[in-house]
């Protein structure tokens, strides 16, 4: 099969690993960032029980969904907003262009939406004659590059800053060589505000929608999202519909947890309530579904809706951090990523749920309790089932079984590996032995503790 | 201003969009599960004896200015040495009108204020866990200007200070407004190798002003 | 009571040394172990494969060998979790369940049942303890960084009332090691750089001795270890506890 085309995390992690000076490097900063994480949340004794009761409330949303979408929807209407719904990402990417049109506006800026990363917005305004500033400063740089983000909430985590200094003088004019982060945002700053000043649609995404007033709340730390919105003569916010919250006061948790568990800050610098449009504007909601009503309906997947678009997942697993999220080859990476793509493509995305080890570390981060690992293991049985495991691991598997459930196979091969490894050790020490790539064999003991038993207790 | 309210799904200007909210709704109904209870959030609370203490120590750290006045005197007499006050300033409070632009609410353009270098509000309450004050389109009248002048300066009562974000939602209640934000310190940015760079897109500082 | 004794299938052909510490500390402290002989194994690696619908035969085999036992103890973590979690016969559901319930970790059952306050071992090294995952967020042998709990860890007392030892502190103390079962061929790449980052952990921290409570985890680092020319050695918890 051409490598190019075959997206499967493990290649592409091996690919990954071939600089092992920039994986110790994407690690390190990751793991920075865990820690910032843990310090944050060790202030708060309060921390599990803001958890819980973060997953309860998510539980009840999630079996009460359609009555808080029909609540949510009555009441932004009530306020002066239009709401849209769209089964997929072709309808979602359809109304925002609509809204365009008829607008007779060409230009956009759009604010960190991951849902428009998982239309594929963009592209597709952009193949219709619309041209989209991403206005996040992360999001822009891998907009510049031509890349997808690696993060949901550090999009260019993965690039270093020589990289994104070439990027800026390719495409903004600052001097070659220039990497210094403070130079190059307020490059940055300068580049954007032009745009803001000048876009009559601006796109959000939606961090939080509350069922009981109709409004949604937008969080980020650059203030992008309001200088886009506050300045357009429309604002445009896409949502999965399982962002719906029942009320007001449950912001109070979601937003206590949301920012520490991302980046061990205790709040985004702006979390911003948007009930009614600004007088004179025109504001719009679209309520997207593509393959949600899916996931809700799988019993056992279900509580990934639960998500809040955190990352702590992400930088808490030692996969990710050394595989980075590109290997995933999904809008959404990491553990959260393996869990909600299979939804979406179980053949694509059947290599996903086993880019781990289960060590659990990102159920334990998880703000909203999911049970990410346990859905892991959960989505390997299914992805098997439906017939997406490769034929060699079930031609391995078929003798794996066989030995395993009979104790004289077992006995017999176990005696035979080990005479094997010791008298004829290239037959397993070479390069068609994975193991054997980076590391050595155990030695074979002379007799199993099977055959030590029989000789000294027995 | 007139609104113009769509009450009807089906004058959405998208053919068949009726159509997919009803499609979604029905997957819905059919795929949600059986229903599990809201829990009561009422035991969350904030511990602080001094919320004032802590909000100062907070804001501090993550990059925000914390200066105590009696008044606002005291606050016309630090704003020149603080901010350069010989460029546009704009205020929405009366107590202030002497020293910049008194902006009241009237119709303009957002996009005259672009070249604002420092804006001075009031916010309703303060939180003293994550160094954030809450401002609404009552208070700011203009929703991009907090965001779009140079540097920002907010003035809080020291007695709305709370200790949490569940003291500060039941303090917001179901109180109507059709804007409001928490703004916790100046805008920021990590984006560029974790490099922590204070002025991305909204203002470059950020002082509260409380008082006593 | 008595005991029956449960050796992962990789222990029971690579590492018998650590299979015999632990049956002969069990003694030690007074318990009647018995090794039903024609135990194979438990069934993880093909269940974490994604092929569980195919451990019919192990579930049995198990059920067959373990049923009859006041207690089942094992040398590791992930082998106990996946017995816990996953062990189920529709024909014996009876069976399954006394077995999940009393099988328990080697650890966690000196800790737990037998009570241990004291062991004449000595060991005066200096000793990383590497924390396998399943053990410690699956089992709860120890607390983990990732929650705001108190700390505590089972193998860790146990440890501690050891001679002469000294553990060390680690920069990252419950990362995992990478191994992962079948992860660690078919992700090798990043399986083996969990693993030498972990490897690099210990040893800069001056551990002249990695244990642990999975085998598993070890022979993954020892691999590593071997191929970097170490002499730094692995050995199973039960190991140092028996005194070696």
């Amino acid at each position: 099969m051409n490598e190019s085309t075959v997206k499967d995390h493990s290649a592409l992690a091996d690919v990954f690993n071939k600089d092992e000076n920039r994986v110790n490097w994407h690690d390190e900063t990751l793991w920075w960032i865990r820690a910032k994480r843990d310090k944050a949340v060790h202030q708060l004794p309060e921390w599990e029980a803001l958890r819980d009761t973060a997953s309860q409330i998510k539980n009840n949303v999630l079996s009460n969904i359609g009555t808080y979408l029909q609540k949510f929807e009555g009441n932004a209407l009530a306020n002066g907003v239009t709401v849209h719904w769209a089964t997929d990402a072709k309808e979602h990417n359809e109304i925002v262009l609509s809204i365009l049109q008829k607008h007779k506006v060409t230009r956009m800026v759009k604010s960190k939406s991951m849902l428009t990363e998982e239309c594929h917005l963009n592209e597709y305004l952009g193949e219709n004659g619309v041209d989209v500033i991403d206005s996040d400063l992360g999001e822009r740089i891998v907009q510049l590059a031509q890349e997808p983000p690696s993060h949901i909430v550090l999009p260019c985590i993965h690039k270093k800053k020589e990289e994104i200094g070439e990027l800026f003088h390719q495409y903004l004019g600052t001097p070659a060589g220039n990497a210094d982060p403070q130079f190059l945002t307020e490059t940055a700053r300068h580049h954007l505000r032009e745009t803001f000043l000048t876009r009559k649609v601006a796109l959000t995404g939606v961090n939080f929608a509350v069922a009981e007033t109709g409004e949604f709340v937008v969080c980020t730390n650059e203030g992008n999202a309001d200088m886009g919105a506050h300045l357009a003569d429309v604002h445009i916010a896409s949502m999965g519909f399982e962002k719906i919250i029942p009320e007001r006061k449950h912001l109070s948790v979601f937003l206590r947890l949301l920012t520490r568990s991302a980046t061990g800050q205790p709040i985004t610098t702006y979390s911003s309530h948007f009930r009614k449009p600004r007088p004179g504007q025109e504001m719009h909601i679209v309520i997207v579904d593509n393959g949600r009503t899916i996931q809700l309906g799988r019993e056992e997947f279900r509580n990934s809706l639960k998500c809040i678009r955190c990352g702590a997942c992400m930088n808490t697993c030692p996969v990710y951090r050394r595989s980075g999220g590109h290997s995933y080859h999904n809008a959404i990476a990491g553990p959260i990523g393996a869990i909600l793509a299979p939804n979406l493509d179980m053949e694509k995305y059947s290599d996903l749920p086993f880019a781990s080890t289960l060590c659990g570390s990102c159920s334990n981060v998880c703000p909203v309790k999911i049970d990410i690992h346990d859905q892991l293991y959960k989505w390997r049985q299914v992805i098997v089932k439906n017939g997406y495991a490769t034929g060699a691991k079930k031609a391995g598997m078929k003798v794996m079984t066989l030995t395993l459930s009979s104790p004289t196979i077992y006995h017999a091969g176990g005696k035979a590996g080990r005479w094997f490894m010791r008298h004829v050790p290239f037959a397993v020490n070479n390069k068609l032995n994975p193991w054997y790539k980076q590391r050595d064999m155990p030695e074979p003991p002379k007799e199993s503790f099977g055959e030590w038993y029989k000789k000294n207790r027995k | 201003m007139e609104k113009n309210i769509n009450t009807q799904a089906s004058q959405l200007p998208l053919q068949g969009a009726g159509r997919a909210r009803e499609k979604i709704l029905a997957a819905i109904a059919q795929n949600q599960p059986a229903s599990k209870p809201l829990p009561d959030i009422g035991f969350l609370k904030g511990t602080d004896a001094d919320p004032q203490e802590k909000f100062t120590t907070v804001l501090t750290t993550i990059g925000g200015k914390v200066l105590k006045v009696k008044g606002f005197d005291e606050i016309k007499q630090l704003l020149p040495e603080h901010f350069d006050t010989s460029k546009r300033v704009v205020t929405t409070l009366n107590e202030l009108s002497d020293i910049g632009q008194l902006y009241t609410g009237e119709t303009i353009d957002p996009h005259t204020l672009e070249d604002i270098e420092l804006t001075i509000t009031s916010a309703h309450l303060a939180v003293a866990e994550n160094g954030a004050v809450w401002v609404t389109e009552e208070l700011v009248k203009q929703r991009v200007l907090p965001f779009i002048c140079q540097h920002l300066a907010v003035v809080v009562k020291a007695d709305t200070i709370v200790s949490t974000m569940h003291e500060a939602y039941q303090k917001i209640s179901d109180s109507v407004y059709g804007f409001g934000t928490f703004i916790a310190g100046p805008s920021k940015t990590a984006d560029i190798e974790q490099s922590l760079v204070l002025g991305a897109h909204g203002p470059r500082s950020m002082t509260v002003f409380i008082l006593e | 009571m008595t005991v029956g004794l449960f050796i992962p299938c990789y222990v029971d052909q690579f590492y018998p040394g650590a299979a015999i510490a632990c049956l002969e500390l069990l003694e030690k402290l007074g318990v009647t172990v018995v090794y039903p002989k024609n135990q194979t194994c438990c069934g993880q690696p093909m269940a974490n494969s994604g092929f569980e619908h195919l451990t019919h035969g192990c579930n049995e085999l198990f059920i067959k060998n373990f049923a009859d036992f006041d207690y089942i103890v094992a040398p590791s973590g992930s082998c106990v979790l996946h017995i816990r979690d996953h062990l189920h016969d529709d024909a014996q559901p009876e069976k399954a369940r006394h077995i999940s319930e009393k099988i328990y970790e080697f650890t966690s059952f000196l800790t737990d049942v037998l009570k241990v306050t004291s062991l004449p071992a000595k060991f005066p090294h200096k000793v990383g303890v590497h924390q396998s995952c399943h053990g410690q967020r699956g089992l709860h042998l120890s607390s983990m960084t990732e929650l705001v709990a108190p700390e505590f860890s089972k193998p860790g007392s146990l440890l501690n009332m050891v001679e002469g030892i000294e553990v060390v502190e680690l920069s990252r103390k419950d990362e995992c090691c990478g191994f992962g079962g079948t992860f660690c061929v078919a992700e090798e790449a990043v399986s083996v750089k969990m693993g030498k980052d972990r490897v690099a952990d210990h040893l800069e921290h001056g551990a002249e001795y990695i244990t642990g409570v999975d085998m598993s985890c070890l022979m993954h680092l020892e691999g590593i270890l071997h191929r970097q020319g170490s002499k730094v050695k692995v050995l199973h918890i039960a190991q140092i506890l028996n005194g070696e």
